[in-house]
């Protein structure tokens, strides 16, 4: 297994389209998060209460969910468009193999990369506001759960990448998925359309940082029902992955 | 040893059926081809033993096992299908060091491969950028990482200059003077004509002819002379063996000169005294004018 991890990473590494996707990544995060802080600083009528500083920096985040459910879905299907999955598939014929790996080098850089942007963010984005970096309750776990939630659309894009296969099909679902089905589902009338609401992808997983009012689903049991959805669409993948001719 | 072995493998798309019944063998030391016009179902047969295609029936073994049993299979098997089937924007040396780790190969193995197919200066750039040749070349490297007992390689002069062909010949006999089994496809005869021992020959799917190349062209046409004369007709009386087309005699267990001697006494002018040799295209031309997928 070490052997695939080794592979998975050195494809990763050497080729720019992670390069541009992680800097767009980062240049969205941060870019914006100073862009707001600035307002909102500028607005501001006293001090800035330390989590809502947080949240105004981490303002970026949507746009670099797509940027990196993007990179999850470029990881799989550049190899198909070429027809480099069968040279993958030739080295590892275990294609859960191929596959584990992937998800283990994917999470990992994903991981890192979300965690060192946000810190940054968050902590350039109070320090805008002149608010005393990582102070107030909750801040550190806001970090910690914007760089999961991260991680987990970027694994939400690999899993429709290995799903459909097709570049512009998948980053096209991804951003559905992601973003625009939530927020119609918000749309639904009554007790049933705000619980089913609650329980779509983002809106469940974005619990894991923002603890909005009056949803049924707790951080961890949110980010729970996000990484579900990612699961199910990642064990359809795999089925099809060795089910398939490649 | 058998180094390949199909066993009434075959391969169905809904109604389509691209490949049925293959059974054959193949051995090391030679060079064996893989011939049938286009659409015969070579490559599914080569993607069916590489374990990327599931057969609809049968099986294809590698060393006596399935090719995904093998836990480091390019140590094994080296194999090159589509030498574009890369990711361009990936250096040589990065994508073969991403093939070698995967399968435990050590990172100066990279080099020497890169060395032996004369890409060695070009390791660092981009491999989108990569001609034809030097495409295929990188593929036969990826091949070659594992140093492999056997060896696949689907239609791989396709598109070649004829230094690259030539290159690409030399290196299969080589390999196969080291002893070690490779099965190669093409549509062209006279391609495998210059490199094969051996012929597993397919049209539509099923099997032509599992043979040596010297047995192949016997089996099919002889070797005759042509004759052509302003006075055919009585040429054909005189030879007395032979048949006569509209405009020459076909004659078959006589040479030339045994020709051209009792027509010079007669002295009956000739046009044309020609030895025809059997080619290896006209053989499987006729054996395989029944089974071309689309006929023109």
């Amino acid at each position: 297994m070490m052997n695939v991890i080794r592979s998975e990473w050195t494809k990763i590494r050497s080729v720019r389209s992670t390069v541009w996707t992680l800097a767009t990544t980062v240049l969205l995060m941060l870019g914006l998060g100073i862009l707001i802080s600035i307002a909102t600083v500028t607005n501001a009528k006293g001090p800035i209460a330390p989590v809502s500083a947080a949240g105004n920096a981490l303002s970026g985040i949507q746009f670099a969910t797509v940027a990196l459910a993007a990179l999850g879905v470029i990881v799989i299907s550049s190899e198909y468009r070429t027809g480099a999955i069968r040279v993958s598939l030739m080295a590892v014929p275990e294609r859960l193999k191929l596959l584990t790996a992937k998800i283990v080098v994917f999470t990992a850089l994903t991981l890192v990369v979300s965690l060192v942007t946000v810190t940054v963010t968050v902590t350039v984005g109070q320090l805008i506001m002149k608010v005393t970096p990582f102070s107030g309750d909750g801040v550190p776990m806001m970090v910690v759960g914007a760089a999961l939630f991260l991680t987990a659309c970027g694994l939400f894009g690999l899993a429709l990448g290995t799903l459909i296969r097709h570049t512009p099909g998948a980053i096209v679902s991804a951003i559905a998925l992601m973003l625009i089905v939530p927020g119609l589902m918000s749309a639904l009338p009554g007790v049933w359309g705000e619980t089913i609401s609650d329980y779509v992808t983002t809106n469940a997983g974005m619990q894991i940082f923002v603890q909005r009012e009056n949803i049924s689903l707790g951080p961890w049991a949110g980010y729970g029902v996000y990484l579900a959805w990612v699961a199910v669409v990642m064990i359809a993948g795999a089925v099809l992955l060795r089910r398939r001719d490649a | 040893m058998t180094a390949i072995r199909a066993t009434n493998l075959s391969k169905r798309y809904g109604a389509t059926v691209a490949v049925a019944d293959l059974s054959f063998d193949v051995g090391p030391g030679q060079v064996t081809g893989f011939l049938g016009p286009n659409g015969a179902g070579k490559s599914t047969t080569m993607r069916m033993i590489l374990g990327l295609d599931h057969p609809s029936g049968g099986t294809a073994l590698v060393d006596g096992r399935p090719y995904g049993d093998w836990k480091h299979p390019l140590r094994k098997i080296g194999a090159l299908l589509d030498a574009k089937a890369v990711h361009g924007g990936r250096n040589a040396r990065n994508h073969l060091l991403a093939i070698a780790q995967s399968n435990g190969i050590p990172a100066a193995r990279v080099e020497e491969v890169l060395e032996l197919v004369g890409l060695a200066s070009v390791a660092r750039r981009r491999i989108g950028g990569f001609s034809l040749g030097m495409s295929q070349r990188l593929g036969i490297a990826a091949a070659l990482l594992g140093d492999p007992e056997i060896l696949l390689f689907d239609e791989p002069v396709n598109g070649l200059d004829p230094e690259g062909i030539l290159w690409i010949r030399t290196l299969m006999r080589k390999l196969a003077a080291e002893g070690r089994t490779v099965f190669v496809s093409s549509h062209l005869m006279s391609e495998m004509a210059q490199t094969a021992d051996h012929l597993v020959v397919i049209g539509k799917g099923t099997m032509i002819a599992d043979t040596s190349v010297e047995e192949f062209i016997g089996r099919s046409s002889q070797a005759y002379v042509r004759v052509r004369s302003p006075r055919l007709a009585e040429v054909a009386e005189l030879v007395k063996v032979g048949e006569l087309h509209p405009d020459h005699l076909r004659v078959t267990g006589v040479t030339p000169l045994e020709i051209g001697t009792i027509t010079a006494r007669a002295g009956l002018p000739l046009e044309e005294l020609t030895l025809v040799q059997p080619s290896l295209e006209a053989a499987y031309m006729e054996l395989t004018k029944d089974s071309l997928e689309f006929s023109s």
